[in-house]
C-alpha cells in the first residue's frame, strides 16, 4: 500500500463549507428560474402549449339561397372542396412542398408564390392552395392523411347560379373579401371569406352569409391529428325569397336576347320587381371559385360593360318616353289648354334654331293635339309644349315622378340619374338656363338622363293614378316606401288613355297590340348624339338610336309595367323594345290566366338582332340547349337566331 | 484489510435520497413514453438502476485507497479508450462515442467512464499537493492532465462530456488551495472563453455547425421557433403552462403530445415540470441539493484528503450536471446534450452516476478506521 496519502488529514474545511453554500445558491437561482415561468409567465406558456396542441379547421357556413316568389330555386349551393395547407410548421411544409406540388398537379412555383404571399398572415392560419380539388386531389389527400400531415381538405359551398348569366346582375356574385370589408365588419369577415360584392349577394350578405364554425383538432408535435376536440358548428345563412318570377325573367333574358340592354318588370302595386335583367352578362358561376386580377380587368375594360347593371346603372336620355311627364304636367297645370294644338311640317324652330321631327324628311304630322301627340310621339308638339309649359314646370312634375334621383331599390350601386333644372345649370355650370335647352328636354333628349328602372316606376305610378312604390327585390318586404303624388282623376283619364292609344290605336306600338289585353305603353327612340353630329361621322354603330319601351297592363291601375331599353339598335322604340315588353306582358297574362307553370316563351318571331353580342360561353350553351326546349328548369336564351 | 465496514455504515440518508430520486425519473419516464412506441422504456431504466446499484456497493468495496494507487493506468486506460472511440467507436447521433461491448450487448459511452477515472486521477494528483497553497506548476500539471482526454473527448465530439471535466478541475483547485490571484486570473480566460463561444467571428472558428447553431437558437430562440431554436421553446412552453400545481400525471399536452425534445432523457426535467408544475419542481431540485450538500458532508468528514477529493470530485461532476441541464431545460443555457443525473433515461450516464455514488460509500466506509 502506498504511503503518499497516510495521515494526511488537512481538510479546507471552510473552502468546503463555501461549496455548500454555491449549491444551495445554484439551486435557488434554478428555482427562480422555474419560479418566472410557471407562476409570473405561467398564463403566456399555457396559451401557447394549447396553440401547439389545437389545430383549428374552419367549417365553412353555407350561404343562404335565393328562391324566386313561387319558392323555386334562382341561387343555391353545390359541394365543393378545397385543399388547405396547414402552415404553423414551416419546416413541415418546405419538407413536403415537392410531394404536394406532384399529387395535386400544382407547380412548386406557384405553391412557392402562394406562401410568399402569404408569408405576414399568422402562422396558425392555414392557406387554401387549392379552392376547387378535383376526385383525384380528394384521393390523394385521403391516402396521405397519415404522411402529409399539412394537408386538410376542407368543405365548401361554392355559389352555384343560373346558366349563362341569367338574372346574373340582380343576382349579383361573391368574391373574397376585400380589406374595407373585412374592417367594416367588426371581425366577422377574416381574410379569405366570401363575401356578396354585387347585386342581392352584397345588398343581403348580412342574411345570406352565415357564422363560419371551426373543427377543432388535438394535433401532435408532427402535425398528426390525434383525437377531436368539440367542434363549433357552422350557422347556415338564411335564405331570402324574391320577388323576381322565374318565369317572367326567363322571357325577359329570351326577349332580350342577345342584344345589349335592359328589362325591369315591376308590380306597381306593390313596387315588386318581377323581372331584371341587363344584357351583355357574365356568368358568375366563371368567379364563383376565384377570379384572377388579369380576367377581372379584362372583364372592367370590356368596352361592352357586362359588369353592368343597366336596369340600374345606364343612364340615358328617355327619348319620347319623357313625353309622359310633359302630356300629364299639361293636364295636371292647366296652364296650356287641353284643346292646345300645333302644325307640325316636320320640323319646328325655336329661338333661330331648326328642332327636327322624327318623321322629318319622310312626312309631316300635319296639325296634332296632345292625344295624337303622345299617340304618334310628335316632337313638334312637345317642343310648342315645352316652351309653353318652361322648364321648372316640367322640372317639378319629372321631379315629383322620381326622375333625377334614385328609386331606393335594394340593390347597390344605383345611379340616380339627372332631371336638369335652372337650379342645377346655376349650381354646377354657374350660368343661366338657354331657353332652348326646354325644346330639348320637352322630349327626353338634352341633359335629362334616366335609367330604365326609373321608367318603369314612372309610368307605373302614373297609371295608378300618383302612387309610386318603391321598387324592391323582396317578396313581402315590410316597409316599402310609397311615393304619393296624387294626380286628378281626369289627368289619369287622359293619360292612360293616351298611352292605351299608343298600342291600341294605331300609335307608335300598333304593331304589339295583345288581343284581351289592356297592353299600353309608350315607345321612345333616344339620339345619343344630335343629328347634327350624326351627319357629320356617318352611321357608326355607337352613334345608334337607343330604343325604350315602356308598357303595362291593364290601362288603369296596372298589374305589370316593364321598361325595356335596346342600346344602339338603329330602330324605333316600338320595334325593337316594344316586342320584348309585350313578351313579358303577355306572359304574365299567360302564367295568371292558366294558372299553369308551363314554358313561357319569347314571340318568335322578333327583329334580328344586329349582330350577337353575348359573351362566347353564354352563345355556345345556347346551341346545346336547342333541344331542350321544354325543360323548364334550364332557364336559357332561347336558340332563336339562325343568323348566327 | 483491516477494515470491514457494516452495514450501518453506509450512508442510509444518500441512498434514500438517491432512490427517491430514481424513482421520479421512472415515474416520468413512464409517463413521458407509455403512449408511444417508446413503451417499456421505464422497465429498461429500472434495469440499469439495478444494475446500478450493484455496481455502486461492489465499488464500495473496494478499498478507494487501492483505487487510488492505480490512478496512472487508470488514466493511460481511459486514453486508450478515447483513441480507441475515435478509430472504432460507432457513430450514432452524429458523434462516435460508443464502443459496442459484446457481452453486455449495449453500448457503453467510454467518455462516461472516462469522467470517472478523472475524479479518481484529479483526487490522486490534489492529495499529493504537500502545501496547502496551490502553486502555478501544479496548476498547470492538473491542467494538462485534464486537457489531453479533453481534447479527445471534443473531438468525438461530445461538448457536454468535455465541460464535466472543467468543474472537476476547478473544484479540485479550489479545494487543494488555489490562490485567489490565480482564481481570477482563470475566471478571467474562462469568462473569455464563454465570450468566444458566443462571439460568431471567434465562435466560427472553435465550434461545429452544430454546435453554433445550438448557441444562436439559444440566444434567439424565437428566431426560428420550428427550426434549432424548436427545442429550448418548446421546453420553456412545457414548463411555463405546467404553472405552480402542474398538468397532473399522464396530462402535460406538450409531453404527451412529442413537443418535447427528446423527453424521456435530457428534457426529462421539462416533462416533470409541465405534469407535476413549480411543486414537483421544488421536490426534485430540493432532493438534488440534499443530494449534493451530503456529499459535502461526506466530504467533510472523509478520513483523509484524498477521500475528501474523490467525493468532491464526484459532487463537482453532478452539481454541474444539475446545473447545465435544469438550465437549459428553462432556456437558460444552450442545448448541450448533459443529461440529468437520475433522472434521464440512459444507461452510461446512469452507470456513471452510481460508480461515483460507489467511490462516496467507499470513502464514507472507511472514514473512522486508523
Amino acid at each position: 500500500m502506498s504511503y503518499w496519502f497516510r495521515n494526511d488529514n488537512r481538510l479546507p474545511q471552510a473552502r468546503l463549507a463555501i461549496a455548500s453554500y454555491v449549491i444551495v445558491g445554484m439551486v435557488g437561482v434554478l428555482l427562480l428560474g422555474f419560479w418566472k415561468l410557471q407562476v409570473i409567465d405561467s398564463d403566456k406558456y399555457a396559451s401557447l402549449a394549447e396553440r401547439n396542441r389545437v389545430r383549428e379547421i374552419p367549417v365553412i357556413a353555407p350561404r343562404g339561397r335565393m328562391l324566386d316568389r313561387d319558392g323555386r330555386v334562382l341561387v343555391d349551393n353545390r359541394p365543393s372542396f378545397s385543399v388547405l395547407l396547414l402552415r404553423d410548421e414551416p419546416v413541415l411544409v418546405e419538407k413536403y412542398l415537392p410531394a404536394i406540388s406532384e399529387g395535386l398537379g400544382i407547380s412548386l412555383d406557384d405553391l412557392k408564390d402562394q406562401l410568399s404571399n402569404t408569408k405576414n398572415l399568422p402562422k396558425f392560419q392555414s392557406i387554401i392552395i387549392k379552392p376547387e380539388a378535383s376526385p383525384a386531389d380528394i384521393a390523394y389527400i385521403e391516402s396521405h392523411k397519415s404522411d402529409i400531415p399539412v394537408l386538410e381538405m376542407i368543405s365548401v359551398s361554392r355559389r352555384r347560379y343560373l346558366p349563362d348569366g341569367f338574372l346574373s346582375h340582380a343576382a349579383g356574385y361573391v368574391g373574397e373579401v376585400s380589406e374595407q370589408q373585412i374592417e367594416a365588419s367588426n371581425g366577422r369577415l377574416r381574410m379569405g371569406d366570401f363575401a356578396g360584392k354585387f347585386g342581392l349577394e352584397r345588398q343581403y350578405n348580412d342574411i345570406l352569409m352565415g357564422t363560419d364554425g371551426k373543427r377543432r383538432v388535438i394535433v401532435n408535435s408532427i402535425g398528426k391529428e390525434v383525437g377531436p376536440l368539440p367542434t363549433q358548428e357552422a350557422i347556415p345563412g338564411k335564405q331570402i325569397q324574391l320577388s323576381i318570377d322565374l318565369d317572367m325573367q326567363q322571357v325577359a333574358e329570351q326577349s332580350l336576347g342577345a342584344r345589349p340592354g335592359a328589362v325591369v318588370a315591376l308590380d306597381p302595386r306593390s313596387g315588386e320587381v318581377l323581372a331584371m335583367a341587363s344584357h351583355p352578362a357574365i356568368d358568375p358561376n366563371d368567379f364563383a371559385i376565384r377570379i384572377s386580377a388579369e380576367e377581372w380587368k379584362k372583364l372592367n375594360d370590356d368596352p361592352e360593360r357586362p359588369l353592368l347593371n343597366r336596369a340600374i346603372q345606364a343612364q340615358l336620355a328617355p327619348g319620347s318616353v319623357f313625353k309622359i311627364v310633359m302630356a300629364t304636367a299639361m293636364y295636371e297645370t292647366k296652364a296650356v289648354p287641353e284643346s292646345f294644338s300645333v302644325f307640325c311640317p316636320g320640323y319646328g324652330t325655336f329661338y333661330g334654331r331648326q328642332f327636327k321631327c322624327w318623321v322629318f324628311g319622310k312626312s309631316s304630322h300635319g296639325v296634332v293635339d296632345v292625344h295624337r301627340a303622345v299617340n304618334q310621339s310628335c316632337d313638334v308638339f312637345f317642343y310648342n309644349l315645352g316652351v309653353r309649359l318652361g322648364i321648372d314646370r316640367i322640372s317639378y312634375y319629372a321631379t315629383k315622378f322620381g326622375l333625377g334621383r334614385k328609386t331606393g331599390i335594394d340593390l347597390p350601386s344605383e345611379e340616380p340619374g339627372l332631371m336638369p333644372s335652372e337650379d342645377w345649370v346655376q349650381r354646377v355650370f354657374h350660368r343661366k338656363w338657354y331657353p332652348g335647352e326646354t325644346v330639348s328636354v320637352a322630349v327626353g333628349q338634352g341633359a335629362v338622363i334616366t335609367t330604365p328602372l326609373q321608367l318603369a316606376r314612372l309610368i307605373g305610378g302614373i297609371a295608378s293614378g300618383g302612387v309610386f312604390m318603391q321598387p324592391h327585390m323582396l317578396k313581402d318586404a315590410p316597409n316599402v316606401n310609397e311615393d304619393k303624388f296624387p294626380l286628378s282623376e281626369s289627368t289619369i283619364e287622359k293619360i292612360t288613355d293616351d298611352m292605351y292609344g299608343v298600342v291600341n290605336s294605331g300609335g307608335t306600338g300598333a304593331a304589339l297590340k295583345l288581343q284581351g289585353i289592356e297592353f299600353s305603353g309608350k315607345s321612345g327612340t333616344a339620339q345619343v348624339i344630335g343629328y347634327a353630329t350624326r351627319d357629320r361621322f356617318g352611321k357608326q354603330k355607337k352613334f345608334l338610336d337607343n330604343a325604350w319601351f315602356v308598357g303595362y297592363a291593364p290601362r288603369r291601375n296596372p298589374e305589370i309595367v316593364v321598361s325595356v331599353l335596346v342600346q344602339e339598335s338603329g330602330k324605333h322604340g316600338g320595334e325593337a323594345a316594344g316586342p320584348v315588353v309585350r313578351d313579358i306582358i303577355k306572359a304574365y297574362y299567360d302564367k295568371k290566366n292558366k294558372k299553369t307553370q308551363g314554358q313561357f316563351t319569347a314571340d318568335a318571331k322578333r327583329p334580328e338582332p344586329q349582330r350577337p353580342r353575348v359573351p362566347a360561353a353564354m352563345a355556345a350553351s345556347r346551341v346545346a340547349l336547342k333541344t331542350e326546349e321544354t325543360a323548364d328548369t334550364t332557364p336559357a336564351n332561347p336558340d332563336r337566331e339562325p343568323e348566327r | 484489510m483491516k477494515d470491514a465496514p457494516g452495514t450501518r455504515d453506509y450512508d442510509w440518508w444518500l441512498l434514500a435520497i438517491l432512490a427517491t430520486i430514481c424513482a421520479l425519473g421512472v415515474i416520468e419516464i413512464y409517463s413521458a413514453t407509455h403512449g408511444s412506441s417508446l413503451a417499456g422504456m421505464h422497465m429498461k431504466q429500472v434495469r440499469w438502476l439495478a444494475v446500478g446499484f450493484i455496481l455502486m456497493f461492489a465499488l464500495s468495496r473496494v478499498d478507494y485507497h487501492l483505487i487510488l494507487d492505480q490512478a496512472p493506468i487508470l488514466y493511460l486506460c481511459g486514453l486508450a479508450a478515447l483513441v480507441a472511440v475515435l478509430l472504432i467507436g460507432r457513430t450514432h447521433f452524429g458523434a462516435k462515442r460508443w464502443i459496442p461491448i459484446p457481452a453486455l450487448g449495449e453500448f457503453v459511452q467510454v467518455s462516461e467512464l472516462v469522467k470517472l477515472i478523472i475524479i479518481v486521477v484529479l483526487a490522486r494528483f490534489f492529495a499529493e499537493v504537500s502545501s496547502d497553497e496551490l502553486d502555478l506548476r501544479d496548476l498547470i500539471k492538473a491542467g494538462l492532465l485534464v486537457g489531453v482526454p479533453l481534447i479527445l473527448i471534443l473531438k468525438q465530439p461530445d461538448l457536454g462530456t468535455a465541460l464535466v471535466l472543467m468543474p472537476m478541475l476547478a473544484v479540485g483547485a479550489f479545494l487543494a488551495g488555489l490562490k485567489w490571484q490565480h482564481a481570477a486570473a482563470f475566471s478571467l480566460v474562462g469568462v473569455l472563453l464563454v465570450g468566444a463561444v458566443f462571439y460568431p467571428p471567434v465562435s466560427r472558428r472553435i465550434l461545429k455547425p452544430y454546435q453554433r447553431e445550438r448557441i444562436t437558437s439559444f440566444l434567439h430562440p424565437e428566431d426560428d421557433a420550428k427550426g434549432s431554436g424548436y427545442q429550448l421553446l418548446q421546453s420553456k412552453i412545457a414548463v411555463g403552462s405546467g404553472g405552480f400545481w402542474g398538468k397532473g400525471f399522464g396530462n402535460g399536452t406538450q409531453n404527451q403530445l412529442g413537443y418535447i425534445p427528446v423527453r424521456y432523457s435530457d428534457f426529462i426535467m421539462s416533462a416533470w415540470a409541465e405534469e407535476q408544475g413549480f411543486k414537483g419542481v421544488l421536490l426534485a431540485l430540493g432532493l438534488y441539493m440534499a443530494l449534493l450538500l451530503r456529499l459535502v458532508q461526506n466530504a467533510q468528514r472523509a478520513k483523509d484528503r484524498a477521500g475528501m477529493f474523490l467525493v468532491m470530485g464526484v459532487a463537482a461532476a453532478l452539481g454541474f450536471h444539475v446545473l447545465v441541464n435544469v438550465a437549459m431545460v428553462i432556456g437558460a443555457m444552450p442545448v448541450t446534450g448533459i443529461p440529468l443525473p437520475l433522472m434521464s433515461y440512459g444507461g452510461s450516464a446512469t452507470l456513471f452516476v452510481f460508480l461515483a455514488i460507489g467511490l462516496v460509500m467507499n470513502v464514507r466506509l472507511r472514514r473512522f478506521v486508523n
